[in-house]
């Protein structure tokens, strides 16, 4: 219900209507906007080519950590391990990161999560562990109290396993007793395409708990607890490399399109900024000739 | 006599048959063993097919054929043996990760690190090991104790590995 409240409240709208109109710029104000777009869009064009550098590396390595996360599916995908949807304590998992000017790859997990939290109602417990500063800004706005813990100081670097390790272990030692646990986040379809994607992470007790258990072979409590906790941290490591690959897609897309905005910007600019400099000289003139006229 | 030998000759088909039977089925489950071995950074097979997979696991050192039980199993610093279709061998140290065995006969084996034995370099092993023996004298907490510990199993494996 809160949720719906926050999200009724209007939103402030920038009331900045066209202060100046064209030709009443004098030049030098002119000159002045014509100088830091040309700034910006010079901005714009290095975080591309650092973010196209960048997006090259974390696609070679998305490569192996797909197979690896594929493999890591392979078991709960194959025992036919179910989450137990009907019990109220969930807990989430957002994939973000630290660093913005990226599209809408934050606000897209983001999203995905207050629309599983309305479909789920409000009968169902949620906490979120966020990974990543630009997710947990946008979700202390409406959710703070949902935030269970969030990282920071990640996205700056490409991911490694010890990160994963990390986050798995502050999803295993948590005081929250959580019943059923989802991760979201992004995954890379293209260059310009990203899905965002839930995945499942099973407690032993789901496993246990799943028709096909009684197949395999000697299991006991301790090595499906070590097998569980590793397979965890897997997938978490597979989700990151997803997510920093669509990251960085993201990011060269927007970066892209922003140079390209601010190109047209420049144009439409020195197109005025030639047309009022004409007109100064042609005033000019037939003062002048006015003037000479009048003698 | 007679009869016995005509028994037996009715017989023979039969037994080809089953012979036959059995060797497609074994051709089948050949097919069938996908065979996934992944660290992060590196995959070494996917869905490939190989013959036998050795793991060195907290249970104890098993082969993997095809058609196994399904089972699931966490890896300890070793060497990982493949035999390759071709009867070729190739060995893999791996640090620690997982193994799956699933009732499709698929094998997956996830590694967190995983490398070639003869990328290892039998030097820096050696430094590694007087490095984390020191660690494990010096170290005062329980927890830096184990560390310790871990790393000077790790290195033991790792030098088993180099001088096989």
């Amino acid at each position: 219900m809160e949720a719906i409240l926050s999200r009724a409240t209007p939103m402030l709208v920038p009331q900045c209507g066209q202060m100046q109109s064209r030709g009443m710029a004098t030049l030098k104000e002119i000159r002045i906007r014509l100088k830091s777009v040309t700034n910006i869009q010079k901005i714009t064009k290095s975080m591309k080519m650092v973010s196209a550098a960048k997006y090259a590396r974390a696609e070679r390595e998305l490569k192996p950590a797909r197979s690896y996360g594929l493999g890591a599916k392979a078991f709960y995908e194959k025992a036919e391990i179910e989450p137990d949807t009907t019990k109220p304590n969930h807990l989430m998992v957002a994939m973000s990161s630290d660093r913005g000017l990226c599209g809408g790859i934050h606000s897209a997990v983001i999203k995905f999560i207050k629309a599983k939290m309305e479909e789920e109602g409000s009968s169902v417990d949620t906490k979120i562990i966020v990974v990543g500063d630009k997710g947990k800004a946008i979700l202390q706005r409406t959710l703070s109290q949902n935030i269970l813990c969030s990282f920071s100081d990640y996205g700056k670097r490409p991911p490694i396993f010890a990160d994963a390790a990390l986050v798995a272990n502050m999803i295993l030692d948590t005081d929250y007793k959580y019943d059923r646990a989802t991760l979201i986040f992004n995954t890379f379809k293209s260059v310009i395409s990203y899905n965002t994607t839930e995945l499942p992470l099973h407690s032993t007790s789901a496993i246990e708990g799943s028709a096909k258990y009684n197949l395999y072979d000697s299991l006991d409590e301790d090595v499906l607890r070590c097998y569980n906790e590793f397979s965890l941290a897997s997938l978490i490591m597979f989700a990151m490399k997803e997510g920093a690959c669509s990251e960085q897609s993201s990011r060269m897309t927007a970066m892209d399109a922003a140079s390209k905005n601010a190109g047209e910007m420049i144009d439409k600019l020195t197109l005025t900024f030639n047309r009022t400099r004409q007109a100064v000289i042609t005033r000019e003139l037939i003062e002048i000739i006015s003037g000479a006229a009048a003698l | 006599m007679a009869a016995a030998v005509l028994r037996q000759a009715a017989r023979a088909p039969l037994l080809v048959q089953q012979c036959s039977r059995l060797i497609a089925a074994s051709h089948r489950s050949y097919a069938d063993m996908a065979f996934t071995f992944a660290s992060p950074y590196d995959v070494y097979y996917k869905d490939a097919k190989v013959k036998q997979i050795d793991v060195p696991t907290f249970s104890g050192n098993f082969g993997i054929l095809p058609d196994h039980v399904p089972t699931l199993a966490v890896l300890k610093p070793g060497v990982i043996n493949v035999t390759e279709e071709d009867g070729s061998n190739k060995k893999y140290f791996v640090s620690s990760g997982s193994v799956t065995i699933n009732d499709d006969s698929s094998v997956q084996i996830l590694a967190e690190e995983a490398h070639p034995v003869d990328r290892l370099d039998a030097a820096s092993i050696r430094d590694g090991m007087s490095k984390a023996q020191q660690e494990a004298t010096s170290a005062s907490s329980e927890t830096a104790k184990a560390e310790a510990q871990i790393a000077i199993e790790c290195y033991e494996a790792l030098q088993k590995a180099v001088e096989a």
